[in-house]
Formats: structure tokens, sequence, C-alpha cells
């Protein structure tokens, strides 16, 4: 086994608005099984990332326990980065976040960090609107202890080994979008053409935004019989439709057929085209995202892409109308603004 | 895009992009992992069957290899292909060699072929054909066998005990030789009766410039090569203080380093053309730099000057290049005045051509451009079907490891024709195919990709070697330098190869590509657009993109062969294996074979 990746990359790169290649977005070789659909989610936020001319000093990855919380190792080496507790990602991110209001949030949870142990964190962060891209590596079990199943194992399916689960699965999709998430969408490992402009809309987009991204585990759950795995995904999932996004500044140049797309300008200016929408879907609509969700899951259909998006929504530090600069970016004056504002504040509570 | 046929053997053998570029096809990444290995005689019987003189070669090749190496798409440099050969050679075990040449049936075949020249063209149709029950008879003007190799390599670049051991490899083989012997008439040794004629006599005429002056000042003119050979044979000894060399070629730079031995003090090369596009090898140009030699480039002779008898000198018109749209250069004048360098001594060295007084024009052989003899490509037969050409004599002057691979396949001609078959009826390359795999991440070969640049080959000290036209200026690389060279090398030979119906489309081969080689695409479209739709710049049309079958996605595989690094990251990160590290060796079919 090569623990090391070869210095050489092709010498034609192409190289952002910042002067970077691909390659200075990487991360260390990755120790996960050959073909496991996480390092294919690794590949697509490094290409995301990249494209989007994101400073890799302006990015903090943080992530829980699993080998889906492995994977920031794997991706922009030269970014911040926590691997925190089992299902304690969503506080550390809204720490983190609280403090530093300035970096991109990129957090990335797998199905058990997410689902179960993590449940309580991640509802609430959602609730709470904390300005973040959570991406879930979700292969319906827990690989690292070697394939049990997870609480979004669909009811039916058998992992390699293992009996069918006898348990209804958690779908986060329709719980984010229950919980008032702004930002919710679907995609597959396998399909990066997808996921890579769908992670680009989830760090573009104010506030939470939550991708769950169906990804084999190759060794445990990629079998006859599981819902999870390559060929099963492929031959089972239907697209919301297609998604272009088109960064600030750049000039739209497809050309779409009207009546079955829209658009929408994010706060910073970049674009998000979607087009071949399916039928009966307002993507801007909660209500007809939550129903679309609700009928694939009764037919077996697996819907991936955007699935639902808030145009405006109103992140944490609105809600709670924090400093509008980071803690560490702030002087000893407004850090510690002295007796004088302390006895006007003790007299307004009096 | 069509799917890329990967049986056919030529497909693979061109991603060896050194043994492709190499004339005689010398498997190249695996004599290197030999050298690795410290496997120094098998790395040199490897390039014996190939190449024939790896010592010699390893010294003097035009190294056809290395500009054609990966690693130099890659990274800076090439590796150091030429000098790892050397590296075999210089730590081979002679008796152990000696043991592995070819037996020499004792029982001869019946068939007698002669062979005019003793050159490397002749020794290969010698060495392919005497193990195969052959009578060889060699006829050569020279006093050894060695041809050019002899007479116009200086010692200092190839020391003669080198040429001797491999040129003697093949004579002791049971070759007849008839050296001091000049053939003045190719009749005359059709008519011994002999089966075939070889005839690898090479471009054995200097060419000369008749300007003013050239009759006045010709004591003072000479040949560059035949000036080399006076050398080599002890003829000539010393040499004026002030030295012209003209010409800007192989040639030119052996004249100067030469005469900086032989008492030149203010030597100096004149060239028509600009430095860059001089014909001299890079590495040789710097060689004679090194030794205080000056290049005067987009200089053109006019004139020898001889004054009240006395040769002064030669007068050049300074001129710059121009190119014209098409690409074809001129050399226009500067107006600058005439430039007058001052010498003792000029030496020719403006290039080579073929002559062949000494064949009759009426013996069926006939002669077509340039009073060239009308040779096929092919098979180096001539119009007469008893006799062929290789070497320089063949096409022109071209080098020796062209030559070594002329005499291949002239003898497998000659074997063919003597034994009443099809000449045109040409051997398969021998074509091995085998998965490199040792465990589930593990392979039989060294994977792992070394970051070092090319490693610079020491040499003797200036003072000393300016001294001693025989002491070898090159040291060689030492083993351990050797070895740290020779992983440089990618293992391009070990071939990522593909089985689409094992394929799950998972990407990770995608991902993990250093490179960014692989794209699933589908491939239903024209190459020059597919080429536009792949993960990296597929821009180097002469690498070729390897197709596979259409998979479950309507997608192909499309892999672009240009920067893969063989580093079998793919097939590690496989989990189906439907990538396999295959190591294909591709051997060139020999006489008899």
């Amino acid at each position: 086994m090569s623990y090391i990746n070869p210095k050489f990359r092709h010498p034609e790169l192409p190289v952002n608005d910042l002067g970077y290649t691909k390659a200075d977005y990487e991360g260390s070789i990755s120790t996960l099984c050959a073909g496991c659909g996480h390092d294919s989610i690794s590949g697509a936020i490094v290409k995301a990332v990249h494209e989007l001319s994101i400073e890799p000093h302006k990015i903090a990855k943080i992530s829980g326990i699993g080998c889906s919380s492995k994977t920031p190792t794997y991706f922009l080496g030269k970014s911040h980065g926590f691997n925190s507790v089992h299902g304690r990602m969503p506080s550390v991110a809204t720490g983190a976040s609280m403090a530093n209001r300035d970096l991109t949030y990129l957090a990335v949870s797998g199905d058990g960090d997410t689902a179960s142990i993590g449940m309580g964190q991640f509802v609430h962060a959602i609730r709470r609107n904390l300005n973040m891209v959570y991406i879930v590596m979700n292969n319906g079990c827990y690989g690292l202890t070697k394939g049990q199943d997870s609480a979004t194992a669909d009811a039916g399916s058998a992992s390699k080994k293992g009996d069918p689960n006898p348990f209804a699965a958690i779908d986060l999709c329709g719980t984010a979008l229950q919980l008032g998430a702004g930002f919710v969408a679907r995609s597959f490992s396998g399909d990066k053409e997808q996921l890579v402009p769908l992670i680009k809309a989830g760090i573009s987009h104010k506030g939470f935004a939550l991708i769950d991204v169906i990804s084999p585990c190759v060794t445990f759950n990629n079998n006859v019989g599981s819902t999870k795995s390559y060929e099963f995904v492929r031959e089972h999932s239907e697209a919301t439709g297609t998604i272009d996004f088109v960064p600030m500044q750049q000039e739209i140049t497809a050309h779409y057929q009207p009546g079955t797309s829209a658009e929408v300008t994010m706060h910073d200016g970049s674009v998000i085209h979607l087009h071949k929408l399916a039928e009966g879907l307002d993507p801007f609509d909660r209500a007809s995202a939550m129903n679309i969700v609700e009928q694939h899951r009764q037919s077996g259909q697996i819907l991936t892409g955007l699935i639902y998006m808030e145009e405006h929504s109103e992140d944490l530090h609105e809600a709670l109308d924090t400093v509008q600069r980071p803690l560490n970016q702030l002087g000893p004056e407004e850090l510690c603004p002295g007796r004088k504002v302390l006895e006007n504040i003790n007299e307004s509570l009096r | 895009m069509k799917l890329t046929n990967i049986k056919d053997p030529e497909y693979f053998h061109k991603v060896v992009d050194c043994q492709y570029a190499c004339p005689a096809h010398t498997p190249v990444p695996e004599y290197i992992r030999m050298i690795a290995a410290e496997r120094y005689d098998d790395a040199y019987m490897i390039n014996w069957e190939s190449n024939v003189f790896p010592g010699v070669l390893g010294r003097t090749c035009d190294r056809p290899c290395e500009p054609a190496c990966r690693r130099g798409r890659v990274e800076e440099e090439p590796v150091a292909i030429c000098r790892l050969k050397r590296v075999a050679a210089d730590n081979k075990d002679d008796a152990v060699i000696a043991a592995r040449m070819p037996e020499i049936p004792t029982q001869k075949n019946g068939k007698r072929i002669a062979l005019i020249g003793a050159g490397p063209a002749s020794l290969t149709v010698a060495r392919d054909l005497l193990p195969l029950g052959y009578s060889i008879d060699i006829y050569d003007n020279q006093i050894a066998g060695g041809g050019m190799m002899r007479s116009q390599i200086p010692s200092f670049r190839l020391p003669i005990e080198v040429l001797d051991q491999e040129v003697n490899y093949i004579l002791d083989m049971g070759a007849v030789t008839t050296f001091n012997h000049y053939v003045g008439s190719l009749k005359e040794i059709l008519d011994k009766g002999y089966d075939a004629v070889f005839v690898g006599t090479g471009a054995p005429r200097g060419k000369d410039l008749e300007l003013p002056g050239r009759a006045e000042a010709d004591a003072s003119i000479h040949i560059g090569i035949d000036w080399l050979s006076s050398v080599a044979f002890e003829h000539v000894e010393k040499i004026a203080k002030r030295v012209i060399v003209m010409g800007g070629g192989n040639t030119a730079m052996d004249c100067c380093r030469t005469s900086r031995r032989l008492g030149g003090e203010d030597v100096r090369v004149v060239v028509r053309s600009p430095f860059a596009n001089m014909k001299a090898s890079p590495w040789e140009k710097e060689d004679a730099m090194h030794e205080d030699i000056p290049i005067y480039d987009n200089h053109v002779p006019k004139e020898f000057v001889v004054e009240n008898g006395e040769f002064k000198g030669v007068r050049f018109e300074k001129v710059e290049a121009v190119y014209a749209e098409d690409g074809s250069r001129s050399l226009v004048p500067t107006g600058d005045d005439p430039v007058l360098m001052e010498a003792d001594i000029v030496l020719m060295a403006i290039g080579q051509e073929n002559t062949f007084p000494w064949i009759e024009r009426d013996i069926g052989l006939e002669f077509g451009k340039w009073d060239m003899p009308v040779v096929d490509e092919t098979t180096f037969q001539s119009t007469n079907e008893r006799v062929f050409f290789g070497g320089d004599s063949a096409f022109g002057p071209e080098n020796v490891i062209t030559a070594v691979a002329h005499g291949h396949q002239a003898a497998i001609s000659i074997d063919l024709m003597c034994r009443g078959e099809d000449v045109r009826e040409r051997p398969g390359p021998g074509v091995n195919l085998v998965s490199q795999k040792m465990g589930v991440h593990e392979w039989s070969y060294d994977n792992a990709i070394e970051s070092d640049l090319r490693y610079v080959v020491p040499q003797a000290d200036k003072k000393k070697t300016l001294a001693d036209r025989k002491l070898e200026v090159e040291l060689g690389f030492d083993r351990e330098t050797g070895f740290k060279e020779a992983e440089r090398c990618l293992n391009c030979d070990v071939q990522t190869v593909f089985e689409e119906t094992r394929c799950i489309e998972c990407d990770a081969c995608v991902d993990i590509c250093p490179t960014d080689c692989i794209t699933f695409v589908a491939a239903d479209v024209e190459e020059g657009v597919l080429r536009t739709q792949l993960t990296a710049p597929a821009g180097n049309l002469a690498q070729d993109l390897y197709v596979s079958d259409v998979l479950p996605t309507k997608r192909s595989m499309v892999k672009d062969e240009d920067v893969c690094l063989h580093c079998g990251l793919c097939a590690e990160r496989c989990p189906t294996t439907a990538w396999d590290m295959q190591k294909f060796l591709y051997s060139v079919t020999k006489a008899g074979q």
C-alpha cells in the first residue's frame, strides 16, 4: 500500500483566480478502503473549493467521529481543521462560527455521527441556522466497526452478511426540511457533476446548508440487497433537476428551456441555475419540497439534487445581532469597554 | 472515438516512450530495474541482446530515448538512461558475461555471408547470424573491428578497452576477419560465391568547402573525420596552437576537444547556424565549452586567407537566422564587417557523405537519388537480392544505435532469404504482459515515485584529461548514484490495464490519480473533442488516449497516457481490481528466433 502520494502533478493544471491549482487544495493520501464513496466526496470538495477560489486559510473543516469524519485529513490540507467528539461536531462548529464569522465552515459527518449519537446536535444546528455546510457522508452503516446498520439504513436493506434491517430509516433531508433548514440537497458520491455544484451552492448559501450524500461503503454495504450500493443508487436515483453554479462576476453563457428552469442569485452574487426541474417541484416552496421527498420515499426512489432553498435566510449571527467582526480582530477597548459601560448595563437592569 | 485495442502490441509499446524511441527498441525500464536490484549482469545482457554495444553506447549514444522519457514531461529532466546503461557495463562480471554468450554451433549451416565494413551494423549482423550456424567473413580497411566507433570516437569518450571487449564478444564467435583490406570491387566479392553480402561501410567521406583560397591553404586544412581517424591510429600526435573547427555537429565537438589534447591552445568552434540549432548533442557542447573552447555561432565562412603563401586564417560573414512563416530558416547577413579569425589549422567537420566508388554499376544494384543505392527500408535489401545495406551506408549518416537496429533487421532478411523464405514476411515482436500484483496493495515493482532530480555524472580533473587524450573524461555513476538515478525511472513498461467488466464506476481511480490522467466520460465523440472533455488538459497529441468499452452509465474510461506516473495508485484504490498493473515486455524478434 502506498502511503505517499507522488509529488508530481499534471504540468498544465488549471489555476483559479488566486493562482492555485487543484493540487493546492489536496490533503494527505486517504487511508479509507479502496473504492470508498467518501474519497469521491473529498475529491468533489477539493474541486468545488478550488473552483470557488477560496483561500485555503479561510476555511475551517469540522468533523465528528467515523469513517466520514476522518476525511477532512484527505482534503484541503492547508485549511483549519477540528476533528471533534462523536456527534458533537455541531457544537464545535457553533462555537467556532460564533468566534470567527469570517471563515467558511465546512462540516463533515456521517450517518451514525448525525442520525444517532449526534441527532440532538444536528437538529439544533439546523434550528439555529448556523452558517455552515453540513455534509453527511451517508453509507447506511457503521463502517469503522464492521458494518452494523445505522439509523439511515432503509427498512429491508441488508448489509454484507447482515439481516434485513427491521427499522424505518431516518430521512435526514425530510428531517431538515421539517426543522426549517434553508438549504437541503441530496446527492451521490458517484455523481460529481451534480455534487460539485451543490457543494458550491451550499458554500455560497448564507445559513445552514445540508447536503446528504449517499456514499456506498464498498466493504460492508455494497452488496446485493443493500439500498446504498453503487448499483442500487444508480438504478434508483432520480434527480430533482440539473444544477449549474455560476460564480459571481462570471457571465452566464448557458441557455435554458423556459418553464422547467429557475434561477437564483445567492447573497454573495453568484447565481445558481436549476433546469430540467422535476414535475411538481418548486424548490423554493418548503411544502412542495417536503411533498416530493415523501413521494420518492414511498416509491422507493432516491431523490437527488437541490431539494429546497430559501433565497433569503437569516443566519444565527443575524438572529443574535452579534458583532460584525471576528473576535480575534477586536481590540482591548471593544472586548473590555470599562467600568462606565458596565455601570450602564447594570443600571439598565435595575 | 474507437475503443483501444490493447491486444495490439504497438499500443503499450508506445506507452514505453524510451523503448519506443530507441531505434533498437531496447527494453529500458526492464534493465533499469535490474540496475536498481544490483543485477548488473542481467541488465547488461538485456542491453546486449538489443543494442549489442552497451559499454560503447552507455558512453556515446545519441540517446533518442532521453528526450522521449516521460520523466521529462513531469519534471525538469529525463532519467539518465544512457549513463545507467554504462553502470550495467561498468559493473558486470566479465566471466559471467563470457559464459552467457550464445553458443556457436560447430556444425555450420553451409551458408556463407560476407560483411563489408566492420562497424556496428556489420558486427550486429555477425552477432545475429553466427549463433545460427552461418559462416561469416568480415572485410575492413582498418586494423581492427569497430568502424567509426574506433576511428572517430576519441578515446577520452570511449576507452579502447571498452570497445575491444564488445567488438571481440562478436569476433570471438568465429567470424573470419580480413582487416587492413580495402574492398575495391563488390563484383569480386559476389564472385566468391557468398550467399549474401552485407554492406556496412558507413558514410566515410567528410565534406569539404570550396571557398576562395581553399587550394592555396590546403596544407593547413584537414577533413575532421580523417584527422580524428589519424589521431586514433596514432599517425597524428600533435596539432598547432591555433585551431578553427568548422561545423556544429558531434564530430566538430570531437575535433575541438581532441585538438585541446594535442597541443591546441586557442581552439574555437565556428558554426553557421545559431547555437541552439547546432546538430551536436547539448551535453557534447557543454563538455567542449567546459574545456575552454568557445563556440562562435552565426558565422558563415567566406574565404581561406593566404598571404604570401602563408595561411593566415578564415574570413567569416556574420549572419542572423530569419524564420519564414512556414518555419523555414534562412541565414541573412547582418551587414557587419567580415571577421578574420586567425589560425594555424582548420578542421572541417561540416558533415559526411556516402561514397560507393567500389560498387560496380552493372551488377543489378540500382542507384537512386544522390547516387545512393536503392535500399528497402524494411528489409534492407538492395535491388540485387543478394546484397543488403545497413548503418550509415544504407540511408546516410545516422548513429551507432540506428546502425545496430539496421543490422538486426538485415540479419533477419539474410536468414529468411538463405532459408528460401520471403524477406517481406517479417516476424512479429515478442510480447509478454504479466500482472505485478503481489498482495492486496503490493506490487512486484517499486511503485513509489522518487522526487530526486537528475544526478550529474562526475568527470575527471580537467587538467589531467587535457594532458592525456586517452584518459576518459566521464567517470560514470558509482553504484550508489546509479541506484538513485535508476529509482527515478517511472517504470512506464508496467502498464495500467483496465478491465471494464469489473468496474463499478466508484471514481476512486479518478480521485487518486496524482496527474489527473483518468476521466469517465461518454466517448462517442471524435478524439479532438474528447481531448477537451477530460479532467486535465490532454494537448500532447503524440500520446494516445486509452478508451475502454462502454460502461453501465454509458460512459467510457478514458485515460490520457501523457503524464501517467505508473505509480499504480489507480489499481491500489480500485476495489474490484478493474485496474491492474501489468508488466509489458516487448522485444524485437531477432534472426532465427
